[in-house]
């Protein structure tokens, strides 16, 4: 009993799909080789806007080994609608459809894709492909596009429109204490490890298996299914391993499409995989201004906030993001307003990358907080807590959980933060500044509608299997643990599966939701087979259990034991042969209930976070140094306290990367990204980060998910920015309100 | 990338005979040639392999010099006893730049003839003189951040990557080089070349000649050198400045001061005439500033690049600063000294 208690829900198992990983076994999407592929390569776009007048691809048909050019002039029909193309997570708007005609909508957008019987053959033949164009006037000047920004007719489904309390303007007019700014985040591409890729096998009974980079197997089979005009049935999307994703793979990217056009077209199996540097020619985080209007009173307790952004999107669709909401949740006054809008540009449209929104509102607002708690004279934390609102303060209404103030003291504890000094440029060692700044992190405590299976053979192995997918985040081995602790099996008895558009109905994994929601589902599934047994143990001779209810009885190492008698068991073996069964099968949705909905609407559901950061900032040459982190965090229960710390870690990181490093560069007479490649576009390097130091405050909330988990992939990076920029401005005295904080921004 | 074809000689004639006809490229590490390749920068018809060549040694020269192999890769190099010993300034430089990895795959001769990083070069959808002459060229008035700010011409602001170059630099390290017409020893200084209007050449090597080795002379920097690079992060990312100094101080004075600049020019950035301002100084903050102001004379930037300018100057400062004091910059604490 002991050695359950120690594996399940709580444990700091190790990855199960660890070792897979690092021994080369877990095969990706661009490691299938089905018999008789075609390789694909891709042939992006020069412009950023305007039509294509000619593609000449004499010469690429001339290179040994190719079979095909696909382009927008013989490409095979799709459907014709444009609602056909949209994928469960595309924002409103006319979705982006490869090779469909002969418009230019953004610099990189694929034009042809050429077909070898080799992936040298296909690059090579590539660059042989004239395309030759007709360009229009774009604009990818983000401050030229938001002097037209709009508020888009059609929302995004998730979009949370801002809500005023009080009258912030007259309360700004009275303020003895105001600090108005504007900041401003730069374009960020996700870059994950693996590059999107795609390979299609197409098999002799004409069905279609799809070997993807995505972050959700049914989504891409529902899109490729409409897009195609290909019944489901016959589409089966695998995505079991995923080199990264942090949403990136939300949404099928064009690489999917292309494959499937191609497979489609040609019959046969097709292999298309992007480059880095087209990795850098779609999605990406919203390029973002964000003006922050604060007013107090003296001794620092604010009386207005007014919230104002934009975030830059395509011409063709709206993609939106709640930026502007978390600041007037998370503090107490009584006058606030939120205005949100979007600006177009001649750009793919950006999208979901990591927290979207808060990672850059949240950060950016509290930056401004920083600025205000200067203005009032006080520590910044000291006014963070002044201002602490025990409510979700913009929807009035109560968390089901915020453990905000202890993450403050716990975090303010082990960062000795008691030790800072109220002035800038105080504190120094040798040659460098020293500063420390704190920020606080939110997201959502998401839960979405999940189903899950069970089998249970009869030697006593349990296979758990849900569509959904594991993004590196641990999905897999939480689902482990709580079949453990469900059915008192150890981790090696059960084999998790995932990443199968076959499997139960899951959605895709993003958001935070997964280990919430698909936990939720495993944790029904293993109970209905552990109700299943039981009433199997009651056919074993001599009813050792009597009449033990579920509730009577635990499962513990392969066995049903009474909880009043421990020596009345049964085996889990011995019930199934009594009941001649060879397996137990279940398969359960979780819906987070009624009463979770009830509470759903009359509760709010977040995650919080303080994020403590000390610099080192060089005072002539201005090199910063982020020399130590420390993040508590308060979300709910800890399912796997190693997986979760990960979590957070590689969140901070990221946060690290926006405060100093991550910028994509626009050329904006090309109207074209530059740096595209992973040695100008600079994310931390190890010399980059420091001590991190993470702390999981005690968060006890049975009410906000069915397992209490508040899920942990994105609210690392919340705020985080923040807490450097602020640390900066202690150790400096300057104000940078642009992200990244570069080293040009730092010379006087 | 184009279909080439490919030889691999075993001795440096074979290697230059190979080596002549146009559209030729020796391919070393390749962690430069093969990348441009697939970006189908450039394209040679094709590839000579010159690994096989025996110019992996590093070895003594009678005078008290070393002769570094053109395939001596960047790592043994760096980490060769004798050259943390006597030429402390190139290992620290070599340790500077790129990563572990790359550096065991990079030779000595592939870091003198590696490519600017320019974005535009990268990025054939683009204009560029160097990559094709007569395209125009993209960084000005464009993306030109990590550009140049010194010796930039109207037809190109590139500048040269090497961390390694500049601390060849101030050590007045001399090229040696084979081709059609024999051997010659060209001083670093003249290897590289302005862009001028011909961006297209980045150094003097004639076409097919090959880099046989780069000798060091038999003068030791041991105590007052430094290398201070400033990146846009802490590691694994080329200079946006970049500082070599290989000082003498005596009796309190410097005697000889070299001051050799990364990250700012088409080439490692020299100025004799700047130097020999600190020539007799003792070591001081206003010398030092004379001689930033000096060796960055004229120097301006194309927008984005504008504040290199200043940061130069500074880093120069600092880094003869460090020279003096003999406390050179470590490169394993990212901390600047
Ligand atoms: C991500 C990344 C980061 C990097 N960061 C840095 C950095 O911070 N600092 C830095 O200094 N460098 C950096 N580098 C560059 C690296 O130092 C060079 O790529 C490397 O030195 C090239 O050596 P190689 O042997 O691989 O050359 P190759 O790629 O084989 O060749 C490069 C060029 O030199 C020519 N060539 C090679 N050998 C000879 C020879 N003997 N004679 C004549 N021509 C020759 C080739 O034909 C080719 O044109 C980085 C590279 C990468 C990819
Ligand atoms: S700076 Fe030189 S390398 Fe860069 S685009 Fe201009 S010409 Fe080309």
């Amino acid at each position: 009993m002991a050695t359950t208690a120690r594996i399940g829900i709580g444990s700091p198992l190790s990855r199960v799909d660890g070792i897979a990983k690092v021994t080369g076994q877990a095969r990706y999407a661009a490691e299938h080789k089905p018999k008789d592929m075609l390789y694909g390569f891709i042939v992006s776009g020069a412009i950023a806007k305007g039509r294509i007048t000619g593609i000449d691809d004499r010469k690429a048909r001339g290179v040994p080994g190719v079979v095909e050019i696909v382009t927008h002039e013989n490409r095979p029909r799709t459907a014709w609608l444009d609602r056909s193309h949209q994928d469960q997570l595309g924002p409103p708007g006319s979705t982006f459809r490869p090779l469909y005609d002969d418009k230019i909508l953004f610099s990189g957008q694929p034009v042809a894709l050429v077909l070898a019987d080799t992936f040298e053959a296909a690059r090579h033949a590539a660059t042989l492909v004239n395309v030759a164009y007709e360009a229009e006037a774009h604009n990818t000047d983000f401050d030229k596009a938001v002097a037209e920004r709009y508020m888009p007719s059609k929302k995004r489904d998730n979009y949370i429109a801002p809500k005023k309390r009080g009258d912030p303007e007259k309360a700004l007019a009275k303020a003895p204490l105001k600090v108005e700014s504007q900041f401003h985040l730069a374009v960020e591409h996700h870059n994950p490890m693996e590059m999107h890729a795609t390979t299609i096998e197409w098999m002799d009974d004409g069905s279609i298996t799809v070997h993807d980079k995505t972050q959700g197997s049914q989504n891409t089979q529902a899109y490729l299914s409409s897009a195609f005009g290909i019944s489901a049935s016959k589409i089966r999307v695998l995505n079991p391993y995923i080199g990264g994703g942090f949403g990136s793979g939300l949404r099928p990217q064009y690489h999917v499409y292309l494959a499937m056009l191609a497979a489609t077209m040609m019959e046969r199996s097709v292999r298309v995989v992007m480059t880095r540097q087209q990795m850098f020619t779609h999605v990406h985080r919203p390029a973002a201004e964000q003006r922050v209007t604060l007013g107090a009173e003296m001794d620092g307790r604010l009386t207005a906030i007014v919230n104002e952004a934009t975030t830059s999107t395509s011409r063709y669709e709206d993609n939106m993001e709640n930026v502007v909401t978390w600041g007037l949740m998370n503090y107490a006054c009584p006058n606030a307003s939120g205005d949100y809008a979007v600006a177009a540009m001649d750009t793919a449209t950006s999208g979901d990358m990591r927290a979207p929104g808060a990672a850059t509102g949240m950060t950016l607002f509290e930056m401004a907080i920083d600025e205000m708690a200067e203005a009032a004279r006080l520590d910044p934390l000291a006014f963070r807590l002044l201002n602490y609102s025990e409510d979700d303060a913009m929807n009035g209404t109560p968390f089901t959980s915020k453990a905000l103030r202890e993450a403050f003291a716990e975090g303010a504890e082990a960062f000795g933060w008691a030790e800072r000094k109220a002035e800038p440029r105080q504190m120094r060692e040798g040659r460098e500044l020293v500063g420390w700044g704190v920020a606080t992190g939110m997201w959502d405590a998401l839960f979405s509608k999940t189903s899950a299976g069970a089998k249970l053979s009869a030697n006593g192995d349990l296979e758990v299997s849900s569509a959904g997918s594991d993004i590196g985040t641990g999905t897999y081995t939480v689902m482990t643990q709580i079949a453990t602790d469900t059915l008192g099996l150890s981790p090696e008895r059960i084999t998790a599966r995932l990443g199968d558009s076959d499997l139960p109905t899951s959605p895709v994994e993003g958001g935070s939701w997964g280990a919430a929601s698909t936990g939720a589902a495993v944790q029904m599934a293993c109970q209905s087979i552990a109700a299943k047994l039981l009433k199997a143990a009651g056919k074993v001779d001599g009813k050792p259990l009597g009449s033990a209810g579920i509730d009577d009885v635990e499962f513990v190492d392969g066995h049903i034991v009474s909880k009043t008698n421990p020596a009345a068991s049964v085996s889990f073996t011995d019930a199934m042969r009594a009941a001649g069964l060879n397996s137990i099968e279940a398969e359960e949705t979780a819906t987070g209930g009624i009463s979770g909905m009830i509470s759903q609407m009359r509760k709010s559901r977040n995650t919080h976070s303080a994020i403590f950061a000390e610099v080192k900032v060089d005072e002539e040459l201005g090199v910063v140094r982020v020399t130590r982190i420390v993040c508590a965090v308060a979300a709910g229960r800890i399912i796997n306290p190693k997986t979760a710390r990960s979590q957070i870690l590689g969140g901070v990181v990221m946060g690290i990367g926006m405060a100093l490093h991550e910028e994509t560069m626009m050329d904006t007479k090309l109207g074209r990204f530059m740096n595209h490649n992973l040695a100008e576009y600079h994310v931390p390097a190890n010399a980059d980060i420091d001590a991190i130091d993470v702390i999981f405050v005690d968060e006890p909330d049975p009410e906000v998910t069915p397992l209490g988990v508040k899920g942990l992939g994105e609210i690392g990076i919340v705020g985080t920015a923040g807490a450097v920029a602020n640390a900066i401005w202690h150790a400096t005295g300057k104000r940078v309100r642009s992200l990244p904080i570069t080293i040009d921004k730092l010379q006087d | 990338m184009n279909r080439f074809s490919y030889a691999r000689p075993s001795d440096v004639a074979d290697a230059v005979r190979e080596g002549r006809p146009g559209d030729v490229r020796y391919l070393a590490g390749g962690t430069n040639l093969v990348d441009l390749m697939k970006e189908n920068v450039e394209r040679p018809a094709r590839i000579v392999d010159i690994n096989r060549l025996p110019l992996h040694d590093i070895d003594d020269l009678p005078d008290g010099g070393l002769r570094l192999g053109a395939l001596a890769t960047n790592a043994d190099t760096a980490w060769d006893k004798r050259v943390e010993e006597r030429y402390p300034l190139l290992a620290s430089a070599i340790l500077a730049g790129a990563s572990p990895q790359l550096r065991n795959a990079a030779t000595n001769g592939g870091n003198l003839n590696q490519r600017t990083r320019c974005y535009y070069f990268y990025d054939t959808a683009t204009p560029c003189n160097k990559r094709e002459p007569g395209s125009g060229c993209g960084a000005i008035g464009g993306v030109n951040r990590i550009h140049a700010i010194l010796g930039a011409s109207a037809a190109c602001i590139a500048t040269h990557p090497s961390d390694m170059c500049v601390a060849l630099a101030a050590l007045d390290a001399t090229v040696r080089v084979t081709g059609a017409q024999g051997e010659r020893a060209i001083p670093i200084a003249d290897y590289h070349r302005l862009p001028g209007a011909e961006p297209q050449w980045d150094n003097t090597l004639a076409p097919g000649e090959l880099v046989t080795a780069i000798d060091l002379p038999n003068e030791r920097f041991t105590e007052h050198y430094t290398y201070l690079k400033l990146r846009d992060r802490l590691s694994y990312a080329f200079a946006l400045v970049s500082v070599a100094v290989a000082m003498r101080v005596e009796e309190g004075r410097i005697t000889q001061a070299r001051i050799a600049l990364g990250g700012v020019a088409h080439k490692p950035w020299r100025v004799p005439n700047a130097e020999s301002v600190l020539h007799g100084e003792t070591p001081s903050q206003n010398a030092f500033l004379a001689a930033a102001h000096a060796i960055t004379e004229g120097a301006h930037g194309h927008g984005e690049n504008d504040f290199k300018v200043g940061l130069v100057r500074k880093a120069i400062v600092r880094a003869l600063a460090q020279a003096a004091a003999g406390t050179p910059q470590s490169q394993t604490d990212k901390r600047v000294a």
